[in-house]
C-alpha cells in the first residue's frame, strides 16, 4: 500500500508530551514555589498514583486483581525501619534495598497464590497480606503490635536541616511517580508490554499464539511487588511511625487505590493519574464526612464499574479518540503520496 | 488433656466456619461469583440480630425468625438490583463491586452502630455445658455445629432432591440451555443469593452470640469462610464443613501453644493445603 | 390462507459488531415440517437461537401466531410453546437423564407429551435413567435432548444439526421415529448439513447463504442444482 505509514504516536500524544514535560520541571520546582503543606500533599499524591499505576498494571493489564498489595507497602515499610536501624543503612539505601527484597519475597509468595485463579487469587493475596501483619506484629525488635516510630538520628541524617528534608521527601515521591509511570510505559511499548496486552485483551488467544502466560504473569507480579514495596518504604520514610495495623491496613494501601483506578479507568496508563486526581480533589473537599466519603466512594465506585467500566478516562477517549501515551499504533494516510 | 481439648473446641469451631463458607460455596456453585462482600454480609447480619434482640426484647435464637427472612429478601434485591448486571466472562465487575458494597456495608454499620464492639446475650445458653469424661462440651459450640451439619444437609437436599436445586445445577451447567427450559435465569440466580444470605444470617446471629463483633470483622470472617472452602474443596459442601473443622482444629492448637498465634496457626494451615493440594482434599469442580 | 405459525420478516442478528443475518424473510406453516440447509457460517443455528430467544432481535422481526416475539426472552419464548433442540444437544452434564426429561417439562404446558411417552419413544433411556445424562452416547444422548424438548409439549419444535457427530445408523432411526415425533399438529423445522435427510422429511426447503436467504423450494420438486447452486452461491 503506498501512500500510508505506520506510526506509534498522534499530535495529542506529541502535545501531551510537551505539556507533561512542562508540567514535570514546574513540580521539580515546587520547594522554591510551594509552601509545606502543599508538598507534603503533592507527596503523598505522587505515592498514591504510584501505587494506582501499579495496581492498575497488575490487574488491568495482567489480570492479576489483588486486594493484598498492603502486604508489600507494610513490607517495604518495616524493611526500611530495619535495615536502617539495625543494618545501619542510610535511608535512600535501604529504600532500593527494601525494592529487591520486596522482589525476594514475592516469589514464594506467587509460587503459592499463582494456584488460585480470578476471585479467589484476590482473597488469596488478602490472606497473604494477614500473615505478614500477624507476622510483623510478633516482631518486638519492631515495637509488635503497636509499632514504633524512625529514630531521629536516622531521620536526620537524611539531610541537613527541616526544609532540605521535606525537598528530599518530596524529590523522592515525585521521581517514585515519575518513575513508576516511566517503567510502566516503557514496559507496555515493549515486547513484553504487547504480549500483556494480548493477555488483558483476551487470555486464551494470547495463549494459543504462544505467549508464556504464568511467566508473563509471574514476571509483572515481581516487578509490581518490587515498586509496591519501594513505595511502602517512601511512605513510612514520611510518616516516621510505623505499626502493624497501619502498614498493612486495607483501607489505605488497598480500598482507595482500587478505587482511584476504577473511577479513572482500569488498563489504560491515563487513567490511574486522572483517578488519583479526582480522588485527591474528592478527598480536600469531603473528607470531614469520614464513613460518609468512604460510602461515596464505595457508590461512585459502583456505579462506574456498572455503567461505564472503563471509568473517566474511558469516556473521554471513546469519546474524543484521544491517547496522550502513545501506545498503539496507527495508519497514517500520507496526502503527498497519492492514494 | 489440653490437646484433646484443643481439638474438640476447634471442631466445634469449624461449625462455625462451615456456616460462614456454606453460602459463599453455593454461591460460587450457582453463578461462578465470589462474593468480597460477604463477612460484611455476616456482620450486617449480627448487628441485624443485635437490633431485633433489642428492640423486641427476645432471645437472639428467636431473632432468627426475623433475620433469616430479612436477609434473605435483601439478598434477592442484591442479586437482581446490582449483581446480576456484573455477571459475565470478566472477572473484574463482580469482584470491585462486591469490593465496592464491603466498603459501603462497613461504614453504614459505623454510622449507625458506632466502632464499640457488641455482643447478643443468650443468657444460659453461653456457659452451659455437658461434660464428657474429663473434657466439657459448651453447649452453645456443640448447637453451632449442629446447626451447621443439619444447614449443610438441608442445602445438599435442596440442590439434588428439590426442583429449586434442579434450577441451580442446571443454571450453573449452562445459562443458555437452562433458559430454553424456561427458566429465568435472573430469578434463579436471586433465589440463589437469599438462600446464600439465608445461610449467612444463620451464621451471623451465631457469631453475634458466641464472640464481640464490631463493623470492622468482616474482611476476617470471609477468609475464615474462603480458608474453609479452599481447604475443603470447591463445589463439596461436605468437604467445606471438612475444611471448617481443620481450620478450626489448626487455630485452636496454634493457640494452646501461644495465644497469640491463633490466627497465623490457621493461615499456615491454609497455605500447607494450598502448597500441597491446590484443589483442596475433597474437590469437585476446579477453580 | 391459513396464518403461518411463524412469521420471520427483515431479520437482523448480530454477534457484537459481526453481523449474521441480513434481513432474513422466511414462513413456518402450521403443522408443516420445513427444512433449512446451508454450509457452515451460513446462518442457520443463528436463525435458531434468534427463534427461541437466546438473542436479540428486533420485536416484529419475528412474529409467532402473529404475536411479536424478536425481543422476548428465551425463557418466555419456552413458554408460549416453542422449544428448541440445540446444536450438540447441550444436556446438563449435573442432571440425570430423568432430570433433564423432568426440567424440559418444567413450563408445564398441556399435550401428548410426558416422562411416560418419551420413555415409550425411546425405552433406552428408561433404562437409563438415573445415569448422568452425558456418560451417555452419542445417539442416546440425542434422545435425550429430543425427549426433553418434547416435554415442553411444544406447538413449533425446532431442530438444530441432530445428525451432527453421530453414526450412520443412529441417523437413521432417529429419522424414522421423526414422524411419530411430529405428528399430531406439532411444526417443526429442522436445520441439517445432511441435504438428502432433510429433504426426505419435509415439505418445504429454505436454503440459506452467507446470512441470506438463497432458495425457497418445495422438497419434493427441488432439482440438485438448484441447490448446489443455492448453497454454494456459485452463479
Amino acid at each position: 500500500m503506498t501512500g500510508t505509514s505506520v506510526t506509534r504516536t498522534s499530535r495529542a500524544a506529541r502535545v501531551a508530551a510537551i505539556l507533561g514535560a512542562v508540567v514535570v520541571v514546574i513540580l521539580i520546582a515546587a520547594p522554591w514555589w510551594a509552601g509545606r503543606a502543599d508538598m507534603r500533599l503533592m507527596g503523598e499524591i505522587f505515592l498514591y498514583l504510584s501505587l494506582a499505576c501499579l495496581w492498575n498494571l497488575l490487574a488491568g493489564y495482567a489480570g492479576l486483581v489483588s486486594v493484598g498489595q498492603q502486604a508489600y507497602v507494610g513490607f517495604g515499610g518495616y524493611m526500611l525501619f530495619a535495615l536502617t536501624m539495625f543494618a545501619g543503612l542510610p535511608p535512600v539505601a535501604a529504600i532500593a534495598i527494601a525494592g529487591v527484597l520486596g522482589a525476594l519475597i514475592s516469589v514464594p509468595v506467587a509460587a503459592l497464590i499463582f494456584r488460585l485463579r480470578g476471585a479467589y487469587f484476590a482473597i488469596g493475596t488478602w490472606v497473604i497480606a494477614e500473615v505478614f501483619r500477624l507476622a510483623f506484629a510478633q516482631a518486638s525488635a519492631l515495637g509488635g503490635g503497636s509499632g514504633t516510630s524512625l529514630p531521629t538520628s536516622i531521620v536526620r541524617s537524611l539531610a541537613d536541616g527541616r526544609s532540605a528534608r521535606e525537598s528530599l521527601s518530596y524529590w523522592l515521591a515525585l521521581g517514585m511517580g515519575l518513575a513508576v509511570i516511566a517503567a510502566v510505559f516503557l514496559l507496555l511499548r515493549s515486547r513484553r508490554g504487547l504480549a500483556l496486552t494480548a493477555i488483558r485483551d483476551n487470555e486464551l488467544a494470547a495463549g494459543s499464539l504462544g505467549i508464556d502466560i504464568w511467566r508473563t504473569k509471574f514476571v509483572v507480579y515481581v516487578i509490581v511487588s518490587a515498586l509496591t514495596a519501594m513505595v511502602g518504604a517512601l511512605i513510612f520514610l514520611q510518616k516516621l511511625r510505623i505499626s502493624p495495623d497501619a502498614a498493612f491496613s486495607v483501607n489505605d494501601w488497598t480500598a482507595f487505590v482500587i478505587f482511584i483506578v476504577v473511577i479513572g479507568g482500569i488498563g489504560t496508563i491515563e487513567g490511574p493519574i486522572i483517578g488519583t486526581l479526582i480522588f485527591f480533589a474528592l478527598r480536600e473537599t469531603l473528607a470531614d464526612l469520614g464513613t460518609i466519603y468512604l460510602m461515596v466512594l464505595g457508590f461512585v465506585a459502583i456505579i462506574v464499574m456498572l455503567k461505564a467500566p472503563k471509568g473517566v478516562w474511558g469516556l473521554i477517549r471513546d469519546r474524543f479518540d484521544v491517547q496522550f501515551f502513545p501506545l498503539g499504533y496507527r495508519v497514517l494516510r500520507d496526502p503527498k503520496k497519492g492514494p | 488433656m489440653e490437646w484433646a481439648n484443643a481439638i474438640l473446641q476447634g471442631t466445634l469451631l469449624g461449625g462455625l466456619y462451615a456456616l460462614f463458607a456454606a453460602g459463599l460455596s453455593l454461591i460460587f456453585g450457582v453463578m461462578r461469583l465470589v462474593n468480597i462482600a460477604h463477612g460484611d454480609l455476616i456482620v450486617m447480619a449480627a448487628y441485624f440480630g443485635l437490633s431485633t434482640t433489642v428492640m423486641l426484647g427476645v432471645h437472639p435464637l428467636v431473632a432468627l425468625v426475623l433475620v433469616v427472612p430479612a436477609m434473605a429478601g435483601f439478598g434477592y434485591i442484591l442479586q437482581r438490583g446490582v449483581l446480576n448486571h456484573t455477571l459475565g466472562d470478566d472477572i473484574l465487575p463482580p469482584l470491585l463491586v462486591t469490593f465496592g458494597l464491603s466498603v459501603i456495608i462497613q461504614n453504614a454499620l459505623l454510622e449507625a452502630y458506632s466502632a464499640d464492639p457488641q455482643k447478643m446475650n443468650a443468657g444460659a445458653l453461653e456457659t452451659a455445658s455437658i461434660g464428657l469424661g474429663p473434657l466439657a462440651i459448651g453447649v452453645l459450640p456443640l448447637l453451632t455445629f449442629g446447626i451447621a451439619v443439619a444447614v449443610i444437609a438441608g442445602l445438599q437436599w435442596t440442590f439434588y432432591r428439590t426442583a429449586l436445586g434442579r434450577a441451580f445445577r442446571a443454571v450453573s451447567d449452562d445459562q443458555d440451555t437452562a433458559q430454553l427450559m424456561g427458566l429465568n435465569k435472573a430469578h434463579v440466580f436471586g433465589l440463589a443469593m437469599a438462600l446464600a444470605l439465608a445461610v449467612t444470617a444463620i451464621a451471623g446471629v451465631l457469631l453475634g452470640i458466641r464472640t464481640s463483633f464490631d463493623p470492622s470483622i468482616g474482611g476476617g470472617r470471609l477468609i475464615f469462610g474462603f480458608e474453609a472452602v479452599i481447604i475443603g474443596g470447591l463445589g463439596n459442601l461436605w468437604g467445606t464443613l471438612a475444611g471448617g473443622i481443620i481450620l478450626g482444629v489448626a487455630q485452636t492448637l496454634g493457640a494452646a501453644v501461644n495465644p497469640g498465634w491463633q490466627l497465623l496457626a490457621g493461615h499456615v494451615a491454609f497455605l500447607i493445603v494450598l502448597a500441597v493440594r491446590p484443589n483442596g482434599l475433597f474437590p469437585r469442580i476446579s477453580g | 390462507m391459513p396464518e403461518p405459525i411463524l412469521q420471520i420478516a427483515g431479520l437482523d442478528a448480530h454477534y457484537g459488531d459481526f453481523q449474521a443475518l441480513f434481513g432474513l424473510d422466511l414462513h413456518v406453516k402450521e403443522g408443516e415440517v420445513l427444512a433449512i440447509i446451508g454450509s457452515n457460517g451460513a446462518g442457520k443455528t443463528t436463525l435458531l437461537r434468534s427463534i427461541s430467544g437466546l438473542m436479540k432481535n428486533g420485536a416484529d422481526q419475528i412474529r409467532y401466531r402473529n404475536a411479536p416475539i424478536g425481543s422476548l426472552r428465551a425463557d418466555q419464548i419456552a413458554a408460549r410453546g416453542i422449544a428448541l433442540v440445540p446444536e450438540g444437544r447441550k444436556l446438563f452434564s449435573s442432571l440425570s437423564v430423568e432430570e433433564n426429561l423432568v426440567l424440559g417439562g418444567r413450563v408445564g404446558r398441556p399435550g401428548p407429551w410426558s416422562l411416560a411417552a418419551v420413555y415409550a419413544l425411546f425405552p433406552i433411556l428408561q433404562d437409563r435413567r438415573h445415569q448422568a445424562s452425558t456418560s451417555l452416547s452419542g445417539g442416546q444422548q440425542q434422545m435425550v435432548a429430543i425427549g426433553r424438548a418434547l416435554m415442553a409439549n411444544p406447538d413449533l419444535i425446532l431442530f438444530d444439526e441432530i445428525s451432527l457427530g453421530l453414526a450412520p445408523i443412529i441417523i437413521k432411526d432417529i429419522y424414522d421415529a421423526l414422524p411419530g415425533i411430529v405428528g399430531g399438529g406439532m411444526s417443526a423445522v429442522i436445520v441439517e448439513q445432511d441435504i438428502s435427510k432433510a429433504l426426505s422429511v419435509s415439505s418445504r426447503v429454505y436454503c440459506l447463504q452467507e446470512g441470506r436467504v438463497s432458495l425457497e423450494a418445495d422438497s419434493r420438486g427441488v432439482s440438485r442444482a438448484d441447490i448446489s447452486r443455492a448453497y454454494f452461491g456459485i452463479e
